[in-house]
């Protein structure tokens, strides 16, 4: 899955400095923001072929943000991978609702982010709408 | 046999109910009609030899005349058939309810006082359930474990997997897992001190406003240091009482302290006892007559001592604008709700909808034999900022034992709560009764 971009929204630097290390081994360009209000723009000027984002952000929580690029038919199909602390099902359930592409509760495995990630991304471009 | 102090009523609402006439039934037990009539209106003790065959009489159980069929120990067992039901535990033979007690009445203490048990247990679940779904300072720690712990495993895992790691890489990692390791156990030591102090805090089996009245029931709701010209500072008075063991309970307490203080006041033990031989417990005629308003009358009655000559048994609920009971001093037979909703019927309601207007009637509490109180009920209202404020109420209502001359007035047929209410047809049921129809 080489040259392909990811934006990485998390506030949490420690992990979002190790998802980083673990996605640009793997092949990936990794964009990072920590505030939830500079997503939408991020998105915009940056292009990704994918995002993570955490559900819990100062700014604008993941489900916001999720709902508003859902409502944007450009990123009506972009895909979107989910963290959170919070690995309830009602969480679950609102990101599901929010359109997003998949869910993964902290704490998880680095081999888990990347396998998913790949996944939803393989997904996407197997998709005519895509 | 313990004996309540409306055996009496029972045995005349179980007379009347079955159309017997007392003639008949004194006879039939060897008594005159005139020790009947004095037994029927409370005024003379029954012995456990003639309650027996007054039972028989009446066809009952001689526990049900004694207790009454609303009394604790059978809404603790009515309790326990709903919860069994409702867990698909089967059902139980709630028309035989008498005939369980009667007939083994060490077994159905037994599970009354489990249902009680289970009821508190469930309870606690309940509220910690909701502390952890709710709790600001637990959902903010937990995520702070949350996010230590995620960063910490991803962290260590590209230290041990990834052979040929860069040293700049490998240093920050490093710094990493130290860094989290400290924030972890920040955060461990922050919530393990919280979840003690809670746990000391709390007894965990009743709420603020259940420590409250059960430190007031073992004043026997009467605070006689509040009736003093100097009386004490308030925290003097919860000092080191173990039934207040949290902070809220405390809270709680010193509030009411202080109302029942200004209350005192307004309206002291001298001429209190004067009105209450004048004119009853008529809350409205004694507030009348002391220029207080009516709500200062229903909780200095509220505030008297069991016993007090010229006061009869009473108990007094309050309830806030959403209907929520705010205070519960109980009488034997009205049964109130421990957990959820009153019987919407009360007169406490009619009042809570009709601000400042007394309302006074009778209210037939249901049961197999039902019981008759004289209430009354107010609401006051509070503005609290303006024009632009919200008004708050709080209604109350006081439940007395209805008195012979008071059988011309309104009655109303109520329950305690659905769940446990036997009036099938009732215009304002909000759940299916476990009781059959009544």
């Amino acid at each position: 899955m080489a040259n392909q971009h990811v934006l990485l929204i998390e506030d949490e630097p420690n992990i979002a400095e190790a998802i980083r290390f673990i996605l640009m081994r793997a092949g990936w360009t990794v964009s990072i923001r920590e505030d939830g209000a500079e997503a939408l723009s991020a998105i915009d000027a940056l292009m990704p072929d994918a995002v993570i984002l955490d559900l819990m952000l100062p700014g604008r929580s993941g489900i916001e943000i999720l709902t508003l690029l859902r409502a944007r038919p450009e990123y009506a199909a972009l895909p979107v991978l989910m963290l959170t602390a919070r690995g309830q099902a009602r969480d679950r359930e609102a990101a599901e609702r929010a359109g997003v592409s998949a869910f993964l509760p902290k704490p998880f495995s680095n081999a888990e982010v990347l396998d998913v990630l790949n996944r939803i991304v393989a997904h996407a471009e197997s998709t005519p709408d895509a | 046999m313990a004996r309540s102090a409306l055996t009496g009523t029972r045995i005349r609402e179980r007379r009347t109910a079955l159309h017997l006439r007392q003639a008949d039934i004194a006879r039939s037990v060897g008594i005159s009609p005139a020790y009947l009539n004095l037994i029927e209106h409370n005024r003379r003790r029954v012995s456990d030899a003639l309650l027996e065959k007054l039972a028989t009489a009446l066809g009952m159980e001689a526990v049900a005349l004694s207790e009454g069929v609303e009394g604790a120990l059978f809404d603790g067992l009515r309790e326990a058939a709903a919860g069994a039901e409702t867990g698909g535990e089967g059902s139980a033979e709630l028309e035989r309810i008498e005939e369980f007690v009667g007939r083994f009445p060490g077994w159905a203490g037994v599970v009354a006082e489990r249902q009680k048990r289970v009821a508190d247990l469930e309870r606690v679940v309940e509220t910690y359930a909701e502390r952890m779904a709710q709790d600001p300072f637990l959902l903010a720690s937990l995520h702070e474990v949350i996010s230590a712990v995620t960063s910490l495993r991803s962290t260590a895992a590209i230290l041990v997997e990834t052979e040929d790691i860069e040293p700049d890489w490998n240093r920050r990692f490093l710094a990493t897992i130290h860094e989290e390791s400290l924030r972890l156990s920040d955060s461990a030591e922050a919530l393990v001190g919280y979840l003690d102090e809670e746990e000391q805090a709390e007894t965990g089996l009743a709420s603020p406003q259940e420590q409250v009245e059960a430190w007031l029931e073992s004043r026997n709701w009467h605070l006689p240091e509040l009736e003093t010209a100097q009386p004490p500072v308030p925290d003097r008075l919860i000092d080191g009482v173990a039934e207040l063991a949290s902070g809220a309970a405390r809270k709680l307490a010193l509030a009411h302290i202080g109302r029942a203080g200004q209350d005192a006041r307004a309206l002291p033990m001298v001429a209190l006892s004067r009105a209450l031989a004048q004119h009853g417990a008529d809350p409205v005629a004694i507030a009348a007559q002391f220029g207080v308003p009516v709500p200062v009358a229903f909780r200095r009655l509220a505030a008297l001592p069991e016993g007090t000559a010229n006061l009869p048994p009473l108990g007094l609920v309050v309830c806030d604008g959403s209907g929520t009971l705010t205070f519960r001093r109980p009488v034997a037979g009205f049964s109130l709700p421990r957990f959820g909703a009153a019987c919407p019927l009360w007169p406490l309601f009619e009042a809570l909808a009709r601000p400042m207007q007394p309302v006074r009637m009778l209210a037939d509490m249901a049961g197999r034999v039902p019981q008759r109180f004289l209430s009354y009920a107010y609401c006051e209202t509070t503005m609290t900022g303006g024009f632009d404020g919200p008004v708050l109420r709080e209604a109350m209502m006081l439940i007395l034992p209805a008195p012979e001359e008071a059988q011309g007035m309104t009655r109303r047929a109520i329950g305690s709560s659905c769940r446990i209410c036997p009036r099938a047809e009732c215009a304002g049921r909000r759940e299916p009764s476990i009781m059959g129809t009544g």
